[in-house]
């Protein structure tokens, strides 16, 4: 199986309450703040890793691992982290976040689904820095593909997927025939929720839990894996960006703080003070 | 001039479903941008009873499509009918449940239509509409405008009220059912395992009591008490359910579900970002920790530094005594 998976580099999401605002309004700083990979897109990454090998033996790849971002000449640092986990390949397309929008960046990645002509592409659900959750919907209509969205298990069957989605009030459970669009919510990373055909036909595998880390040596040798460079202009068509973000602000302050001694005290102020009980 | 279409959601026996009331109130208070009127779409096999509540609540029409195809919910069967009627509107919306946030993006890109999810707000600003969306988990929010003729927005539950009854009947109309394309064919509904219990659901509930791994084993034993005496619906923290002591719906925070009760408790729930991103508008927010530092205490009205095993079941008993 071929996987292109979609990353998106995020200020990191541990210390999104330090995000700052231009004294302007219009923009968000995150100066200060290091990068990461988003990480429903380091769980999309991981799930492909899963989906293209033995668990047993996860250092040969049944299949390739394709990469992908939209960031600055910055945003190599992820993709060779990526690289590093076990991903075959990388392509960066050159662009600013403030340059995008999840309709222009599911155009790019049209294209170059087209030119690779993957089975799959896994993407995280959203980007927790526009938590916009938009762009693997909009990528599977435009592909016309079948698509399973917050999926936390995925099954490998001929030529499909049993996918298991986490929505409101339970687990919807579809069958994908590939090629598919499937985006991944963050269970997807516990260590039975993906299951390659080869992984199942071991009795009781569990992958470990969470994302993998690379070794050292696979760190040395991600630097001499094929990294390709796109202008953005050259896969989105003549589209034009079309969300404009006019202010930015940050919430209003909660004034919490307050202590009770005991519960009493607590079901007094419930009662009385608050009204809510 | 143009006008607002609500996409309505129903549940697998057909019935409204009542988190469409709140794309209502959204579509509603977009209309001054659009200077026309809203109606409401519904997609089942049978929507006779579903189409006669929705008609209660001011919509110039109430559209309905009825085919054996849409049994079950698949955003590929639902897209090229809905976006088919979404033609002829300028904006496009639905309540911000799984359901929307599935099927409204697909949409939009089948309309080429640029998208504002999980907004928490939209306003008219020069006759055009500014819609604010919450990012960086609850850490900003922005204001954007879409510039595509059509535009596609789907309204955060706990932002918007459900939209009162208007007292008269709209007119109920059925459309005609657009044939899907080829993702239809390859996809398959398998099964909807519907978490059954007795309790409100976390995006209605007017309380909600929420656990973190501190309960441990006894997260049930300690919180179910807590949770009946107040009629209260059940959440927990990332860390409680990654640790499985809680099932995965209880989930609350920015990658769960994002809640705004009038009375939150946070037992043994230290304060993570990401929780918080889903429970701090709540109105009033009651935090019980022995740590008296945990972050969660600088964000509640009412903080009580206490063990939660001794703590809750006492808090039980009082409550029990004023009942």
């Amino acid at each position: 199986m071929k996987v292109l998976v979609a990353l998106k580099r995020v200020a990191d999401p541990d210390n999104a309450n330090k995000v700052k605002i231009s004294p302007a309004g219009d923009a968000v700083d995150t100066t200060g703040l290091e990068w990461k990979t988003n990480p429903f897109d380091e769980y999309a990454l991981e799930a492909a890793l899963r989906l293209t090998e033995n668990g047993k033996a996860p250092k040969k790849r049944e299949g390739e691992v394709v990469v992908v971002t939209i960031a600055p000449k910055e945003g190599e640092t992820m993709l060779r982290a990526a690289l590093a986990t076990g991903a075959d390949r990388a392509i960066r397309i050159e662009a600013n976040d403030v340059d995008l929008d999840g309709r222009l960046v599911a155009h790019a990645l049209k294209a170059i689904v087209e030119a690779e002509k993957p089975d799959l592409v896994l993407l995280g659900k959203q980007a927790v820095d526009g938590d916009s959750n938009q762009v693997g919907q909009r990528l599977a209509e435009l592909l016309d593909w079948p698509m399973a969205t917050f999926a936390a298990t995925i099954k490998e069957e001929d030529g499909a997927l049993l996918v298991g989605r986490e929505v409101d009030g339970g687990v919807s459970t579809l069958r994908v025939k590939l090629p598919a669009v499937v985006t991944v919510d963050l269970r997807i990373v516990a260590p039975t929720s993906v299951l390659s055909k080869l992984t199942a036909a071991e009795a009781g595998f569990k992958h470990g839990d969470g994302v993998r880390f690379a070794p050292l040596p696979a760190i040395m040798a991600a630097k001499k894996k094929p990294l390709d460079v796109k202008a953005l202009a050259d896969v989105v068509g003549g589209n034009q960006l079309a969300t404009k973000y006019v202010k930015f602000e940050r919430p209003a302050q909660r004034a919490g703080g307050a202590k009770v001694k005991d519960v009493a005290e607590l079901v007094e102020k419930l009662a009385s003070v608050s009204k809510v009980i | 001039m143009s006008d607002a279409l609500v996409i309505a959601e129903l549940s697998e026996d057909g019935k409204l479903k009542k988190s469409t009331l709140h794309a209502i109130t959204f579509a509603q208070r977009a209309l001054p941008a659009l200077g026309g009127t809203f109606s409401i779409l519904l997609l089942g096999v049978a929507t006779q009873a579903a189409a006669a509540e929705a008609a209660g609540y001011g919509a110039a029409k109430v559209l309905t499509c009825e085919d054996a195809a849409f049994a079950h919910y698949t955003a590929e069967t639902f897209a090229p009918t809905v976006a088919a009627v979404g033609k002829g509107f300028g904006l496009v919306v639905a309540t911000a449940t799984t359901f929307g946030k599935d099927l409204l993006p697909r949409v939009a890109a089948k309309l080429d239509a640029a998208y504002a999810g999980d907004c928490s707000g939209v306003a008219v600003d020069g006759g055009k509409l500014v819609y604010k969306r919450p990012m960086f988990a609850g850490n900003v929010f922005g204001y954007c405008t879409l510039s595509t003729p059509i535009q596609v927005a789907t309204a955060r539950q706990s932002e918007f009220e459900a939209a009162p009854a208007s007292g008269a009947a709209s007119p109920v109309e059925s459309v005609a059912k657009v044939a899907p394309s080829a993702a239809a064919g390859r996809v398959e509904f398998v099964s909807l395992e519907a978490v059954k219990s007795a309790r409100p659901e976390l995006g209605d509930a007017s309380v909600i009591v929420s656990g973190g791994r501190a309960l441990k084993d006894k997260f049930m034993e300690v919180l179910e008490p807590l949770a009946d005496a107040l009629g209260a619906a059940l959440g927990a923290s990332r860390a409680a359910v990654d640790a499985g002591y809680a099932p995965g719906d209880f989930q609350v925070g920015q990658t769960g579900k994002i809640v705004a009760p009038k009375l939150y408790f946070a037992v043994g729930i230290s304060g993570a970002i990401q929780h918080i991103a889903g429970m701090k508008g709540s109105k009033v927010i009651v935090a019980i920790n022995k740590d008296p530092d945990a972050p969660i205490f600088q964000l509640a009205d009412y903080g009580l530094v206490a063990d939660l095993f001794t703590a809750v079941p006492a808090l039980v008993a009082e409550l029990k005594k004023r009942a």
